[in-house]
């Protein structure tokens, strides 16, 4: 089901115009930061089909950065987000592009800076609703509307196990799990969906375990 | 959550308890919050929903300047006394007015379900509250209701104007307020769910023609008609005229109407209303006079293999 909450379709609260062009563009700024941890030095944005025909008078530009700084979807600041990241020393490219994509509001994110590199395309699905479809060329499908982790680990047996048992063991319930790899034995992404927030210790714990390389927390 | 309005319907006449009852029941079990939170939400969102009807209605201009002033002129037309509807008919009008222009002036509304149609939900409630002497805890119930009967659109279908067009926003919203309001005046399930179908019926097909990609023309002043057409589709439910065609099946028709509009037709700004003489002129003025915040870095570049596609034309 897309929408899962009364508050997806009542709501968000938000600067205007577009919920899909401005909320969800701010949305998919906010995760591309959480998942780069930092403000990044530069930021790249590419936006496909509605999104590169009307950025401008929706302000999905603006909308980006402003998630890119870390603001929420209804600060009265996302106007001047282009300035304000100027100023705070993050520089921003915006490209156009009329290649196909599979949904008209498709945004690719690419971030540069201390913490090295990070490439994510995000969809506006509409409503303010996001869905993060690719991360650094693996496939994904999050939301980020429910506390979420991402870890990324040496593809080999055992390793989801050891950590869907931590989770189990700390009585956090998983709604949604997705492995995605580009190659056996390679790197993989475990992407998963919990019922309850995660503590900073539960997520160390996991940091420590065999074979993990990355374990990043989206909060809602 | 809901991923129908008949599934809906029968868990209310199970349990004996009203669409709002049963949409906060469900996300309690289903979500992370507690029944006093989710109210506490919706009590907040209702006053962001105030806030900016009484702002609307003061008169301000859009971020663009391509619009603005309408609630306004249409506010001073109803104390005037010379309006042909009645009262309850103006202010809606005027209130789905008001609100949507605030949101093209870059100000703060709340989404329902989107923020291209946040107008219709608000502008109802705050049109019939006095009449209908909703309370408070009414006023919150009503726009539960508006997003249980959202959901089943939502989750059946699309609410993004992107991908459903217009019908599927205004359309949406329309829907949801008519049969939000058909429960505020005391209309059964299968009225509220008539009054739905018949608000959604009449406006299949609509398209997102937004003049230069701005959430303004027409977006603000096809609020007033969703409010419109809600107050009607309402009233004929609430007279007993029920839909011949269930709420279900009109909110699967919008879905295939959906896809079957062309991509110029959903939110790019190439057709319809938007590829007009007067549109386009008005476009390239904007482009013209469009704010420089843009430093030499920040300047749009063309992509590889592709154009900057940022104006209609």
């Amino acid at each position: 089901m897309k929408y899962n909450s009364v508050a997806d379709i009542i709501g968000p609260v938000m600067v205007g115009p577009s919920s899909s062009h401005t909320a969800g563009a701010v949305r998919i700024g906010q995760i591309a930061r959480e998942i780069y941890g930092e403000q990044p030095e530069t930021a790249a944005i590419t936006f496909y089909g509605s999104f590169a025909h009307t950025f401008r008078g929706h302000g999905t530009d603006v909308a980006v950065v402003a998630g890119l700084l870390g603001m929420s979807t209804f600060d009265r600041r996302i106007p001047e987000a282009l300035k304000l990241a100027l100023e705070a020393g993050m520089k921003v490219t915006i490209r156009t592009s009329d290649e196909r994509v599979q949904h008209p509001n498709t945004a690719r994110i690419q971030l540069n800076g201390k913490a090295g590199k990070l490439e994510i395309i995000g969809v506006s699905v509409g409503g303010g609703a996001v869905q993060i479809m690719n991360i650094d060329g693996y496939r994904v499908r999050l939301m980020g509307d429910v506390p979420s982790l991402l870890i990324m680990h040496q593809d080999t047996v055992g390793v989801v196990a050891s950590i869907t048992q931590m989770l189990g063991s700390e009585q956090i319930n998983i709604a949604h799990m997705e492995l995605s790899r580009k190659a056996k034995g390679k790197s993989a992404l475990l992407t998963l969906e919990a019922d309850g927030k995660i503590s900073t210790e539960l997520l160390l714990k996991i940091r420590s375990l065999p074979y993990i390389q990355k374990v990043v927390q989206i909060q809602v | 959550m809901f991923s129908s309005v008949k599934e809906m319907i029968h868990a209310c006449q199970a349990d004996n308890i009203p669409v709002w009852e049963l949409a906060l029941r469900r996300e309690v079990e289903e979500g992370e919050h507690s029944r006093e939170e989710i109210l506490q939400d919706m009590s907040q969102k209702l006053d962001v929903m105030a806030a900016a009807v009484e702002r609307g209605l003061e008169g301000v201009r859009s971020y663009s300047g391509l619009s603005g002033g309408a609630a306004k002129l249409m506010e001073d037309y109803r104390q005037s006394g010379r309006g042909l509807s009645g009262d309850l008919f103006l202010k809606a009008i005027s209130y789905a007015l008001a609100v949507n222009e605030v949101n093209a002036a870059m100000g703060i509304i709340c989404a329902t379900p989107t923020a291209g149609s946040a107008g219709v939900v608000p502008a109802i409630l705050m049109a019939v509250r006095d009449q209908l002497e909703l309370s408070r805890e009414d006023q919150i119930h009503y726009l539960l209701t508006a997003a249980a009967y959202g959901l089943a659109i939502g989750n059946q279908t699309s609410i993004a104007g992107a991908e459903g067009g217009c019908q599927a926003e205004v359309g949406a919203a329309s829907a949801m307020a008519a049969a939000a309001l058909t429960w505020a005046a005391g209309g059964s399930l299968e009225q509220q769910a008539s009054a739905l179908a018949m608000a959604l019926m009449n406006v299949l097909g609509l398209v997102c023609d937004p003049v230069a990609g701005l959430v303004e023309i027409p977006c603000i002043k096809r609020n007033a008609m969703g409010a419109a057409n809600a107050l009607a589709a309402a009233e004929m439910a609430l007279a007993g005229s029920a839909s011949e065609i269930p709420a279900d099946e009109v909110i699967e028709a919008m879905g295939r109407v959906g896809h079957m509009l062309p991509s110029a037709l959903r939110e790019t700004a190439q057709g319809g209303i938007a590829a007009t003489k007067t549109a386009k002129r008005y476009a390239k003025a904007l482009k013209k006079s469009k704010k420089k915040y843009l430093s030499e870095e920040q300047m749009l570049v063309p992509g590889e293999g592709g154009s900057d596609a940022s104006e209609a034309n």
